[in-house]
């Protein structure tokens, strides 16, 4: 029987296309050769268009739709346990037990968030009692089109615990994987296939991190940056900031992601908008 | 039979005369003394509407702001540690004491800023000692403020404030860093400094700790010296879009917490079914208060196609009303604005919508002052979204129209912008105005209504107009860390 190997492409706009650039990395794992795409700027900046496309229709369905959608997308991770494990334990020396527990909380993780969809703003948003004749109520939305920067320790809960307080709250992502661990996340791009999250919704990418950050640091049409990162990237993100005002909330790399912080509504912190809206109680 | 007489509408004068004693020279605001600049420098501050010297400011340097930051840094452990009750004590006195000398503070910003009393009086004072009275019952039930936060102070804050609400702004960023326990160097703008330093008198009656807020006075060196002061731990700023990204690259190396209101372009969008008197007064308001030098300002009026010259008209007719002049005259609508650099400014927007081929409109039939900063009120008819008047913020009273088919074009025209603040709606459906409500890109909508304010709700933009919102439990969120 002949083995089919796997070639590992990017996903944008809910399709898998190779990367415009022709280029490979090689990543060789337990005696397996797997050949990635290395994602170029224009990549990146198709990824961006295309979330950007999706966003305002994630955004207005139903908070339930959005959660049901996000149970789903658990689901669906759920049936390819042992293929996350297996992508976990490719590229680094996590033992099985461990890889196996990783897995675990990253599908306890999205079941979390599949739930706080309908109580972001149940929690976070407010009714205003103003000094004067008005009905004054305060709503949270989503910030607009997310990058996030997924971390090498905890590749797939890092990336989820990234990614989805974004989804949840009806942002559209552009995730670039993690640069020394990122079959996880190309394990979970085919998930999100199955699932029924949008096509553009969440794209994902592999690829060269000194290469990719500085682009999404300085681009203009993402809303904000959710990123693990220290050192000059995450100086590089925070000075790209002052380009359109983006939001930026840089995160420890080895942090504990199983924290119940992660879970907590301070995820929502830097994809999310407060709104407020004013109107006459008596016209 | 007696002639006809033309009758003579004109208001007779009503000029406040509450007396303001004035120094003729500040000192800063450090340790809960006023203290001579170590930079040995001063400045004038004037009256926009006279012209005249109001008195000498000190300017902060180096030196001045860095013993400004120690003086929070020392006074940090004793009031973050307070017991909140106490502290709240010392908050709601600050309130009642502005309450009590509100119509001092009224009269000086008036003097300092050149906006008419009527506003400070009934609007900026009001808001200040309702935003201390507010925070102040935070103090002690901050662990229910923000949900998921264990409600820790930050450190020094840092905080440079715009010339357009000094008082006002002053009050958005004090009072809830001192609610969360935080201690303060303030930055006032360098053209209206007074009224900051009248609440540091305030600060010194209620016996607020020396050094739990500093205030600095001084220009954008001054700002710049404060905002890059290793001593602090978050900068909050209010003011231009372009200053606020430099703030944002210069604190991008460290590790310090920042919010930013910026910039608007905000749209009002008045549709066919619209309350039309109600309407008329509402873009009056939001773009003729504060002489329209107002981050939130409804700058670009967006009018159903079918109805625009009958909106023009009663705007029109309205502006006629409109008393430009004396800002410490009671009847004073339209006051002046505030610096010789703002009017030029402003003016050359005017400028550029004549030479872009907008149909300027003025319909101010009386003699503006001859000293002083004064620019009538203009709206520019004719005008296309690629003109410069209808991109950039003007940040003075000058409007423009434009206008739009149906809600879905309304909400298009209103986001294409890169600001975000505000947005104004104004139809008898609700429904209506629930959906534009939610299409807007912005922090802020006021529906049938427009330019409202209160401490308990939130307030601040979308995109490029900053980050991070004031009032309400969304802005405590920014001074706990």
């Amino acid at each position: 029987m002949a083995t089919v190997t796997k070639t590992w492409k990017l996903f944008i706009g809910g399709a898998f296309p190779r990367t415009e650039s022709g280029r490979t990395i090689k990543a060789v794992a337990g005696g397996t050769v797997h050949h990635l795409c290395k994602a170029s700027r224009k990549d990146l900046r198709d990824a961006v268009e295309s979330a950007r496309g999706a966003q305002a229709k994630w955004a207005s369905s139903t908070a339930y739709l959005r959660g049901q959608i996000l149970y789903r997308l658990a689901e669906m991770l759920e049936a390819r346990r042992g293929e996350f494990v297996e992508a976990i334990r490719a590229t680094s020396r996590v033992t099985p037990r461990k890889a196996k527990a990783e897995v675990e909380a990253s599908i306890e993780h999205v079941v979390s968030f599949a739930g706080w969809t309908d109580k972001i703003a149940i929690v976070l948003g407010s009714q205003n009692p103003v000094a004067g004749p008005f009905y004054t109520f305060t709503g949270i939305e989503a910030t607009g089109v997310v990058g996030v920067l997924a971390p090498d320790e905890s590749p797939l809960l890092g990336a989820l615990a990234l990614a989805c307080p974004a989804l949840a709250a009806g942002n559209a992502v552009v995730l670039v994987a993690s640069e020394r661990h990122p079959i996880p996340a190309l394990v979970l791009s085919e998930a999100l296939a199955t699932s029924d999250v949008p096509g553009g919704a969440c794209n994902i990418l592999t690829g060269d991190h000194a290469e990719l950050v500085p682009a999404m640091a300085t681009h203009r049409d993402i809303d904000a940056i959710v990123a693990a990162a220290k050192g000059k990237h995450a100086v590089a993100l925070k000075a790209g900031a002052a380009e359109n005002m983006k939001r930026v909330t840089i995160v420890d790399p080895s942090s504990d992601f199983t924290d119940a912080r992660w879970r907590s509504p301070v995820a929502f912190r830097g994809v999310t908008e407060a709104k407020t809206v004013w109107m006459p109680s008596m016209a | 039979m007696q002639p006809a007489q033309a009758i003579d509408w004109s208001y007779a004068p009503a000029p406040e005369t509450f007396p303001v004693e004035l120094a003729p020279e500040h000192g800063l605001f450090i340790g809960g003394n006023f203290v001579d600049p170590r930079s040995r420098k001063h400045f004038d501050t004037i009256d926009p509407a006279t012209e005249r010297k109001l008195s000498r400011v000190a300017e902060a340097g180096k030196a001045d702001v860095d013993v400004a930051v120690k003086a929070a840094q020392k006074a940090f452990k004793g009031w973050s540690r307070m017991r909140p009750a106490e502290r709240a004590g010392y908050l709601f006195r600050i309130a009642r004491r502005i309450q009590e000398r509100a119509r001092e503070l009224a009269v000086l910003e008036s003097m300092d800023n050149g906006k008419p009393i009527k506003e400070t009086r009934d609007v900026d004072v009001p808001l200040v000692a309702q935003h201390f009275f507010h925070h102040a019952g935070w103090c002690d039930k901050l662990a229910h403020a923000v949900p998921g936060v264990d409600p820790r102070p930050i450190g020094v804050c840092a905080q440079v404030i715009p010339w357009n609400f000094p008082l006002l702004m002053a009050a958005w960023k004090i009072a809830p860093a001192l609610a969360c326990g935080n201690t303060v160097v303030l930055k006032p703008a360098e053209t209206t400094p007074l009224t900051a330093l009248r609440l540091a008198e305030i600060l010194q009656e209620v016996d607020l700790p020396p050094g739990v807020v500093n205030i600095v006075t001084g220009a954008g060196e001054t700002g710049r010296l404060l905002v890059e002061h290793p001593g602090v731990q978050k900068v909050a700023f209010t003011g231009s879009t372009e200053v606020g990204k430099r703030i944002a690259r210069a604190c991008a190396g460290t590790d310090k917490r920042l919010t930013l209101e910026l910039g608007g372009k905000s749209p009002n969008i008045i549709f066919a079914d619209a309350p039309m008197d109600q309407a008329i007064e509402g873009i009056v308001n939001g773009i003729w208060f504060n002489q329209g030098q107002v981050c939130c300002a409804g700058s670009r009026l967006l009018v159903e196609e079918s109805v625009v010259d009958e909106v023009i008209g009663r705007l029109t007719h309205r502006m006629r009303s409109l008393r430009v002049g004396n800002p410490l005259d009671k009847n004073t609508d339209v006051g002046a604005i505030n610096s010789r650099a703002q009017l030029e400014r402003v003016n050359s927007f005017i400028e550029c919508g004549v030479r872009e081929g907008a149909d300027r409109i003025v319909c101010f039939d009386g003699a503006l002052p001859d000293t002083g900063y004064w620019v009538a009120p203009t709206l520019f008819r004719g005008v296309q979204p690629a003109h410069t008047i209808a991109r950039e913020e003007i940040f003075g009273p000058v409007l423009t129209v434009l206008t739009f088919r149906t809600p879905d074009e309304a909400i298009a025209r209103a986001n294409d912008t890169n600001y975000g603040l505000s947005a104004g709606v104004w139809t008898s459906r609700a429904s209506k105005a629930y959906e534009v409500a939610a299409g807007m890109k912005a922090g802020v909508v006021w529906l049938n209504t427009f330019n409202q304010f209160d401490a308990t709700s939130p307030f601040g933009g979308f995109k490029e107009s900053g980050f991070g919102r004031e009032g309400g439990r969304a802005g405590l969120a920014a001074y706990l860390a």
